[in-house]
């Protein structure tokens, strides 16, 4: 950029390639894999140039694994979470950063505090509420001596339990709170000096701003709501119906440990499951990029 | 954070955390208390309302040695993870920073990774490290057994640092980059200017001033490590074997809802969630105050 350094350059781009190569190989692995037949799979090492039998692998599992039910089933749920957690983090950021009131530093605790504790830590009594979310309340009621029998709703089995427990997190909180803190004073001062309340700063100033930090949370989202694997695991019981696509990797693995799975097949099924996330942040990377470059003024 | 211009409506300041503290009401402080609940009862063996024990769940996990076995092992993966991922990526995007010819692909590639999910990683490591099929077996064939994460727990731990690795250096190197892209041209002109090398300008203008998001990332990876791990275990090892990949969470699934003691894993997760928590409230009362937010 400034200077000239041949042999710093030669090395940086040795490394770079060299560490790509690494970084991309097992995506290529595990696609010749998935097209070689039983023998040649298990040959070492493998031939890593595909074989022909990549069309029979994948026709195999996606029987198998139900696919076709499946890969609606995450893209729906993965959908909400992006959609949801998006929004919801950036109304509660707004809300902390910009509004002046005793319990925000309290309600911003308690919203990172979440952070701390992913689902998977309290795994087995978040399955407990999502049997019946209303369970909280009605408690609260019976502490209270109120006598109302609120009625059961029962997330197993369905979309708000595969979507909900994975929005109730400060992932996305604390990257709008990080942002929201570098916005200068002086532009909410002036928005304010030109008549602007609280809704119309949000609308046409502050979301604008944050349009590539939207775009950057919304692709790390989707993939992580597709990449869910233990709670849809536990809250999906009716795995006919409500499957996620993540799920089914678990029937490509022997349950006994040691035991090694029939390798093409079982590559062919991650195939399915890896493509669409990697698609789409292939896709929404430009975006991201796009939006988080600061050009050289 | 205090800031002159603030907005004083309350009523709408209020609406716009509600949602959110709602959800996290019912999906996190609920259950968390009610593992706080089980943690401190034991179940009646013919139902009815559970019995007040006291710290007994909590002396028999302390008393199991295989507990102590699964918080080594937690620990050693956590931090060799983290290490592992943040030294790396932040490497890659002060290179990639460099805006060398060819730095778009690079920081295109290097993000892809991300897209798995745990259980498909650690799918696609366990064939690439199996040892009798693959491409690591290789090495079996040289120097017999000398690589079988099957039998051996040191070999399965590294697969399973790698996996996680390699899933997550993608997320850290796009904060990074993003970071080091944000850090205004002229700066580093101007130490150029004052005789600062390429090496000199990393160490002592871009990494001090991607701290914040070194902060942020520390956190999140060690998070990870304890969450996403899950996945790997799950479909790697089985926790396996002789207990060499136990991490935490995956012992809680498995007396939780394999053994259906409910009591026990919930002491369990309350451990776990004080030494998380503690570890993170220390960790933001030391760091951020060494932090600056540009």
């Amino acid at each position: 950029m400034i200077e000239r350094t041949p042999i710093l350059n030669a090395v940086t781009q040795v490394i770079l390639a060299v560490m790509l190569f690494v970084i991309l190989i097992p995506f290529w692995m595990v696609f010749a894999a998935a097209s070689h037949d039983f023998v040649t799979v298990n040959r070492v090492p493998m031939p890593l140039w595909p074989g022909g039998h990549l069309y029979e692998n994948l026709a195999e599992v996606w029987v198998k694994g139900n696919f076709g039910t499946a890969l609606v089933n995450s893209f729906i749920s993965s959908v909400l979470v992006t959609v949801g957690k998006v929004f919801l983090a950036s109304i509660t950021a707004f809300s902390i950063v910009f509004f002046r009131y005793r319990a925000r530093m309290l309600v911003f605790w308690a919203i990172f505090v979440t952070l701390m504790l992913p689902l998977e830590v309290r795994i087995v009594p978040t399955y407990a509420v999502a049997a019946n979310v209303l369970t909280p309340f009605q408690q609260i009621l019976d502490f209270a001596h109120i006598r109302v029998v609120l009625p059961e709703w029962n997330l197993l089995n369905t979309y708000p339990g595969l979507v909900l427990p994975l929005v109730a997190t400060a992932t996305g909180t604390f990257l709008y709170r990080q942002f929201y803190m570098t916005v200068p004073n002086e532009l909410a001062e002036a928005a304010k000096m030109d008549g602007a309340g609280p809704l119309r700063f949000y609308w046409q100033i502050l979301m604008p701003l944050s349009r590539s930090n939207m775009a950057a949370l919304a692709a790390i989202m989707f993939v992580y709501a597709w990449n869910q694997y233990l709670w849809p695991l536990l809250v999906i019981t009716d795995q006919q119906h409500f499957a996620t696509a993540t799920m089914q990797l678990q029937k490509m693995v022997p349950e006994g440990f040691g035991e090694p799975p029939v390798w093409n097949t079982a590559m062919a099924a991650n195939l399915i499951v890896l493509l669409p996330p990697a698609i789409v942040s292939i896709l929404l990377q430009r975006l991201i990029v796009r939006g988080l470059i600061v050009t050289e003024k | 954070m205090t800031r002159h211009a603030a907005f004083t409506n309350i009523w709408l300041a209020t609406l716009l955390v509600l949602p959110q503290l709602l959800l996290v009401f019912v999906f996190f402080y609920w259950p968390t208390a009610e593992a706080l609940y089980w943690a401190f009862t034991l179940e009646q063996p013919f139902g009815g309302s559970n019995q007040w024990v006291g710290l007994l769940n909590f002396t028999t996990v302390f008393r199991d040695p295989k507990y102590w076995n699964s918080v080594t092992v937690s620990v050693i993966f956590a931090l060799a993870t983290t290490a592992l991922i943040l030294a790396v990526s932040l490497g890659l995007a002060l290179l990639v920073d460099r805006r060398l010819p060819g730095h778009q692909i690079y920081s295109f590639g290097y993000f892809i990774p991300y897209a798995m999910a745990a259980p498909a990683a650690g799918l696609a490591f366990r064939f690439i490290f199996s040892p009798n099929a693959g491409f690591v077996a290789a090495i079996n064939t040289w120097f017999p057994n000398l690589w079988n994460p099957a039998t051996d727990g040191v070999d399965a731990m590294i697969l399973i640092i790698l996996c996680q690795a390699w899933k997550s250096i993608g997320y850290s190197f796009v904060f990074f980059l993003a970071a080091l892209q944000s850090i205004p041209r002229p700066l580093l002109e101007a130490s150029a200017m004052d005789g600062a090398g390429i090496l000199r300008r990393m160490r002592d203008v871009q990494v001090p001033l991607v701290m914040p998001t070194l902060f942020f990332l520390i956190i999140i990876n060690l998070t990870d490590s304890f969450v996403d791990s899950f996945g790997i275990v799950d479909i790697t090892t089985h926790g396996g074997p002789a207990r060499a990949t136990d991490l935490m969470v995956y012992k809680i699934y498995f007396d939780g809802f394999k053994a259906q003691d409910y009591s026990l894993a919930a002491a369990e997760s309350i451990v776990l969630m004080v030494l998380v928590v503690g570890l993170t409230f220390i960790q933001f009362r030391y760091i951020e105050r060494r932090v600056h937010y540009t």
